[in-house]
């Protein structure tokens, strides 16, 4: 059911396989966006983390807050000024506390809070929820993003 | 406020953000930010946020362009606050 004003974003993203951790965008603004991904169930990971004992690691928690909440809002934020060919983008700081286990074939949403996007540097404020509405991390990421025309 | 004074508040947001290799005693005026201090980009907006509240100025993409060394900084800040 994604607006369909949303998906030259996601088309925009620079991930593909194995590393997209973005399924659908349902709110965007200048102030933040709100998407959603599922963990798929045979992601190669869950085969070593833990063993015999499949969790989410963390940092693919931090990365789907970051692909949804900081580089989704980057891109609808930069649309806004110019047209751009390439996208060159990298994560400056992570600060995230977990609360909750991630399992396998669980849907999160990401909400995302702008806190300023200034000199090529975003940064924002992310939760992650999980399928019962429970907060499963939050956190302050910051990455710096700019654009290329070739 | 006097130039010494402002040299000493600007050095303050600076060493926030200094990597552990290089000292505050490292700063000088002639100190580039990213090629003798060390910052990296995302810190150099960091410095440029801090310097705009702790001044009660805004700067633009052209002073962050121009803002190379410690001394440019000092320049910049001066004529901001001259334009008040």
């Amino acid at each position: 059911m994604m607006n369909e004003s949303y998906s030259w974003i996601l088309d925009r993203l620079p991930y593909s396989e194995p590393f997209l951790f973005v399924d659908k965008l349902i709110q965007v603004d200048d102030d933040g966006v709100e998407g959603l991904y599922r963990f798929k169930e045979n992601a190669g990971f869950y085969t070593g983390h833990f063993k015999n004992n499949p969790v989410t690691p963390g940092v693919l928690l931090t990365e789907c807050c970051a692909q949804i909440g900081l580089v989704c809002l980057g891109i609808h934020l930069l649309e806004k000024d110019t047209m751009f060919d390439d996208l060159r983008i990298g994560m400056s700081s992570s600060q995230m506390e977990f609360l909750l286990p991630v399992f396998p074939d669980e849907c999160v949403r990401v909400v995302s809070e702008l806190v300023y996007f200034r000199f090529q540097k975003l940064k924002c404020n992310v939760k992650m929820y999980n399928d019962e509405d429970k907060l499963v991390c939050k956190g302050t990421l910051a990455g710096m993003i700019s654009i290329t025309n070739e | 406020m006097l130039k010494e004074e402002k040299y000493q508040k600007l050095k303050d947001i600076i060493q926030v953000y200094l990597p552990e290799d290089v000292a505050v005693t490292d700063i000088s005026k002639d100190s580039h930010l990213m090629n003798n201090l060390n910052i990296n980009s995302a810190n150099l907006v960091d410095i440029v946020l801090d310097v705009e509240d702790a001044f009660e100025i805004r700067l633009e993409n052209e002073d962050m362009e121009n803002m190379q060394t410690v001394g440019d900084a000092m320049a910049i800040i001066d004529a901001k606050l001259s334009a008040k």
